[in-house]
Formats: C-alpha cells, sequence, structure tokens
C-alpha cells in the first residue's frame, strides 16, 4: 500500500512538473514573454524593466527556477487589472464556482441517474432509445448555446429568470443548468451501463429467486452498487465543472473562476490567464490521485498493477 | 423453377433495402449538405458574409413582420446577411474541424504507435506527457493556447490538434500494445524487418479503423471548441464568418429579442455535431468491434 501510494504521488509530481514546463515553454515559444507579462501600450523603458524583474534576459533554466520558486511560494503574479496578486483574486472567485458547479452538479445527477436507471432496466425498449437520442443531444449542443437560448426563453420571453449576474438562488439556476446538461449525459451513460452490469449479477439474481418485487430489487440491491462508479465520476466532475465554466460564466455575467479567466483574456491580462490555468491543471492533478489511492485502498487488485 | 428460388427471389430486394437501411442516412445527408455547402458558398450565398449596409441592422426573417426576401434569415448588428454568414461558416467550421482532426489524429496516431511497440522509456516519456495533457480541462488548455498564440485560423487549427492528439494515442497506444504480441508481428520480426518498417507496414495499417473512428467522434468535440472559442474572441478572428462568433455578435441582440442571431448559428453546431457523432457511433459498430465498449 505504501509504496502504490508513493508511486501514485511520484506520477502526480511528474504532471505537476509536466504542466508547469508546458505552460512555462509554451509562453515563451511564442516571441517575447515580456510582451505579454506588461501592460498592453507599455513604452519600451517598462518592457526592459519588466524583462530584468522577471529575469527573461537569463537562461532558460534558471528562468524556470525563478518561475518555480514563485509558485511554490505562491507567487503567482499581479494582475494588471486589479493590481491586486492573482492568487487572492483566484481565491475570492472561487466560492461562487463551487456554487455555480454543486448546483449545477445536482441538476445533472437528477437528470442523469433516473434516465440511467429507467434505460437500464427497460433496455433496448423505446425508453432506452430516448434515452440514448437524449445523451447524444447532450453532447451535441454547446453548453452556451444552451445558455443563450435559456436567457431568450425565460429571461427575454418571459422575464422570469435574471438573465446574468449573481446574488439571489434565481441567478444560479440559468448557468447551473446550461453547466449540467452536458454532464447529465455523461452520467446517463454511466449509470446505464454500470447497472446493466449489476443486473447480471449473481447476488440480484439471488434476491430475485428469494421473490422480492422487481422494484425493490432494483432500489435496493442494484442500485447502491451500480451507482459506486457514478459518484466517483461526479467526484472528479465536480472538479472539472469548476475549470471549463469559462463560456458558460461569460454567458451569464457568473463572477467565478471562468469568468476570471474570460477577463484575463479580454484585458490581456496574462498573469491571470497563467495561474488560472495552474491551479485547474493542480486541482485535477490532485483529484486524480485522490481517486487512485482511494481506489487502490478499496480494491487491492489496482496497487499491484504495475 | 421451383418454390424456393421464389422465395430467394423475393428476398433479394428485402434484402438490399435492409443494407440500405442499415446505413446512417441522416447524418451522411447533413454532412453531405455541409460538404457541398462549404465548397459553394460563393455561388449560394446571396450577399458578401463580412459587409453589410448599416442602415439594415437587426433585420429579421422573412417570415416576421418587418422581414424582408432581400434578406431570407435577417440581418446582425452591422446589417450583414445572416443566411450568407451562416453558408460561409460552414465552410470555417469544417476547414478548421477537419483539418485539426487530421492533424491531431496523425500526431496521435504516430505517438501512439511508437509508444506502444516501443516501449520502455519512450513509452514512459510519451505516456506522462499525454496523461498530463488529458489532466487539464480541454477547454481552458485550449483557451490559454489560443490567448497566447493570438487568434487566426491558422493557430486555432494548431491549438486544437495540440490539444487533442493526446485522445488518439491512448487509445492507439493500447491496441498496439495487444498487436505487438499477434503472430504476423513476431514473425516479421524473425523475418528481419527493422523496427520502422513493422510499425509502417504491419502495425499502422491495423490500427486505422480505430483512428477513422475516433476521428469522426473526435470532429463534433473540435467544432464545439473551436465555437467556444470563437465565441470567447481568441478563436477565428472577425469580421470573418465562423458560427461560434455569429453566436458572440448575436448577443448584442439578445436582450432586444433578436433570436435568430443565436438560435441559427447554433442549429447549425448542433446539425453537424450531431451528424459526426452519429456517424461515428455507426462506423464504431461498423469498424471495429472492439471499440463498441469503449
Amino acid at each position: 500500500m505504501k509504496r502504490f501510494v508513493l508511486r501514485r504521488l511520484g506520477y502526480a509530481l511528474v504532471s505537476l512538473t509536466l504542466l508547469s514546463i508546458t505552460i512555462f515553454v509554451f509562453v515563451r515559444l511564442t516571441g517575447d514573454p515580456a510582451l505579454l507579462l506588461v501592460e498592453p501600450g507599455a513604452s519600451k523603458a517598462d518592457v526592459d524593466a519588466v524583462r530584468e524583474r522577471f529575469g527573461l534576459d537569463q537562461p532558460l533554466v534558471v528562468q524556470y527556477g525563478k518561475f518555480m520558486n514563485g509558485l511554490l511560494r505562491g507567487d503567482f503574479g499581479q494582475s494588471f487589472y486589479y493590481r491586486t496578486p492573482v492568487l487572492e483574486l483566484y481565491l475570492s472567485r472561487l466560492p461562487n464556482s463551487l456554487l455555480l458547479a454543486t448546483v449545477a452538479m445536482s441538476f445533472s445527477l437528477l437528470i442523469g441517474i433516473p434516465t440511467g436507471i429507467l434505460a437500464a432496466v427497460r433496455v433496448n425498449s423505446w425508453w432506452d432509445r430516448a434515452g440514448r437520442i437524449f445523451a447524444l443531444l447532450g453532447l451535441s449542443l454547446p453548453s452556451f448555446w444552451i445558455g443563450l437560448v435559456l436567457i431568450l426563453f425565460f429571461s427575454v420571453y418571459l422575464g422570469w429568470l435574471p438573465s446574468s449576474g449573481s446574488g439571489t438562488a434565481l441567478h444560479v439556476l440559468m448557468p447551473a443548468f446550461a453547466l449540467g446538461w452536458y454532464f447529465a449525459a455523461s452520467h446517463m451513460r454511466l449509470t446505464r451501463s454500470s447497472m446493466l452490469d449489476v443486473l447480471g449479477a449473481e447476488y440480484v439474481k439471488l434476491a430475485r429467486l428469494k421473490g422480492l418485487p422487481e422494484s425493490r430489487v432494483i432500489a435496493k440491491h442494484a442500485l447502491k452498487n451500480a451507482l459506486i462508479p457514478v459518484l466517483t465520476l461526479a467526484g472528479i466532475n465536480l472538479i472539472i465543472m469548476i475549470n471549463v465554466a469559462v463560456v458558460v460564466e461569460t454567458v451569464f455575467a457568473w463572477p467565478g473562476i471562468g469568468r476570471l479567466l474570460y477577463e484575463g483574456i479580454a484585458f490581456r491580462d496574462f498573469p491571470i490567464v497563467q495561474a488560472t490555468v495552474l491551479l485547474g491543471g493542480s486541482m485535477i492533478v490532485f483529484v486524480n490521485l485522490l481517486v487512485d489511492v482511494l481506489y487502490g485502498m478499496i480494491d487491492p487488485r489496482i496497487r499491484y498493477e504495475r | 423453377m421451383n418454390a424456393s428460388t421464389a422465395v430467394v427471389l423475393a428476398e433479394a430486394p428485402r434484402r438490399t433495402a435492409r443494407r440500405l437501411s442499415s446505413w446512417p442516412l441522416i447524418p451522411l445527408a447533413i454532412l453531405v449538405a455541409m460538404l457541398l455547402i462549404a465548397i459553394g458558398a460563393d455561388v449560394l450565398a446571396p450577399h458578401n458574409p463580412e459587409v453589410g449596409s448599416l442602415g439594415m441592422r437587426f433585420k429579421p426573417p422573412v417570415w416576421q413582420a418587418g422581414g424582408s426576401a432581400t434578406y431570407l434569415l435577417g440581418t446582425d448588428h452591422l446589417g450583414r446577411d445572416v443566411l450568407s454568414r451562416l453558408l460561409f461558416g460552414a465552410r470555417v467550421s469544417l476547414v478548421v474541424g477537419f483539418t485539426a482532426v487530421i492533424v491531431a489524429g496523425i500526431l496521435g496516431v504516430v505517438l501512439g504507435i511508437t509508444a506502444g511497440y516501443m516501449g520502455g522509456w519512450v513509452d514512459e516519456v510519451i505516456m506522462r506527457l499525454t496523461d498530463t495533457w488529458l489532466a487539464l480541462p480541454a477547454l481552458t488548455f485550449a483557451i490559454f493556447l489560443a490567448a497566447v498564440l493570438g487568434p487566426s485560423e491558422l493557430n486555432i487549427i494548431i491549438v486544437l490538434s495540440a490539444i487533442y492528439w493526446t485522445r488518439y494515442a491512448r487509445v492507439i497506444r493500447g491496441e498496439v500494445l495487444s498487436l505487438k504480441e499477434r503472430e504476423f508481428v513476431r514473425l516479421a520480426v524473425i523475418a528481419g524487418c527493422s523496427r520502422l518498417t513493422i510499425m509502417r507496414r504491419h502495425i499502422l495499417p491495423n490500427v486505422l479503423n480505430s483512428a477513422i473512428v475516433l476521428a469522426t467522434l473526435m470532429l463534433g468535440v473540435v467544432v464545439v471548441t473551436e465555437a467556444a472559442l470563437s465565441f470567447l474572441g481568441v478563436g477565428v478572428p472577425p469580421p470573418k464568418p465562423a458560427w461560434g462568433l455569429m453566436l458572440a455578435d448575436g448577443k448584442r441582440g439578445l436582450m432586444a429579442g433578436y433570436w435568430w442571431l443565436t438560435v441559427l448559428p447554433g442549429l447549425c453546431i448542433m446539425f453537424l455535431v450531431l451528424a459526426a457523432n452519429l456517424l461515428g457511433d455507426w462506423l464504431r459498430v461498423k469498424l471495429d468491434p472492439q471499440l463498441r465498449q469503449l
């Protein structure tokens, strides 16, 4: 177990290092990073000052060392626009993103799990086919377009919901639905296939042989086990939701991390862009590590793989 | 002629009908139509997609009050014809989509085969990189790259290929691992083929089916990502007619209820992506039974 955890930890460290190298290299590949790090329209002297401050005239290895040193001390640079450390900005937006992702996750599970169960229980029936079409639509409709159409319908025509901003419970509904929609399809697919697996298992057959009514077999014996992989995926997806909400947050002017990233692009505020991508990537690496270790604890077979 | 041959003869046309109906006619029709539109946009479009007349701003489609037959699907905030922009938008989406899917595919297949066949540290390096890039949320990574490179059609293709090759590499490597143990590959080794020859002549043809299935499924993903990037202003630069860009422009008329600027480009994206997904699902079952569980 200890070796397994250590190896996974090693993989995560390698991933984080590669992540930082990727970002470091891409910034420098595209020409003069000093131009990305100064405010648009800065004078020649300002550019030189930045180049010196960030040591951009030094060898690449030295630069990378300094870059990493800053990151490890939590120094992600200063936002040009807000004039505050980027990390502070990020942390101030995080609760909003978390709220949006949680509600979106509830939507996606509320839609995905029942439809998935229905499709599995009535496999190859009309329900199953309808479910498959629904899943396909979920994967084909861009979430931000769903958001725009929702605004058109519920805000402009009906006037029921606010079209943008945050503050009340009503504000969160539309962005959360738009964000959750895409994930509902993948949750439905996984619920269906996991449910099908479980329904073929011996203990479900036994439960049926005992003479339990089918509804109890499904609700009590099958569902509990079938939901384990779905909830794992939901956990990972929650973190992914926080990080891919950029477009939805932009559409609804929701003040989360995605919106921060968009502002970073729109105002050419490069430190924000860099920090958001780095922190988002690290978050996902950590979640993957966590899931791996938890699975290793539960299932010894995984521990001895490779 | 006896009774049994008569039955066989009667069954023949039914069988061809069944074979035809097993083809994914709807997605194929959509894709072919989009291709034709993309090729013939110059002829089909009634107006210049990039130039409008400011006197004709926000005209609704022809069937709504205030619409005119000159602008069948209305005009946008600069008085540009929406229909023409949609038609030319198909060209942008398909050119970016196909190129990115192919470039990513070539990269992913080459790296996947190399990792799978060579094994050892080569495998370790390539797969660590693949895993790390897969771990990054694709859209965020794309936005980062696009923001660094700046908006242009070429750059967006580079960005999309740089992100999505990992999906191919993962699957192809897995297939190569099992192919490597097969009789014909071992015989090729004994026959003295070089590693390059084996990878090119014996492994590559056997993973092409999976690559094609993946490419079709990726087309949808790539088109949506391109639309999202263009929507955010880091994709196709204005005034080019791209569907994502049209959605971004459409936001100006959203609160006034100018639905055609928002609904129509979205429907175009949906039809293209839906067609690609349906075709991909069909190909997956048809070409590659092993991939069915994917």
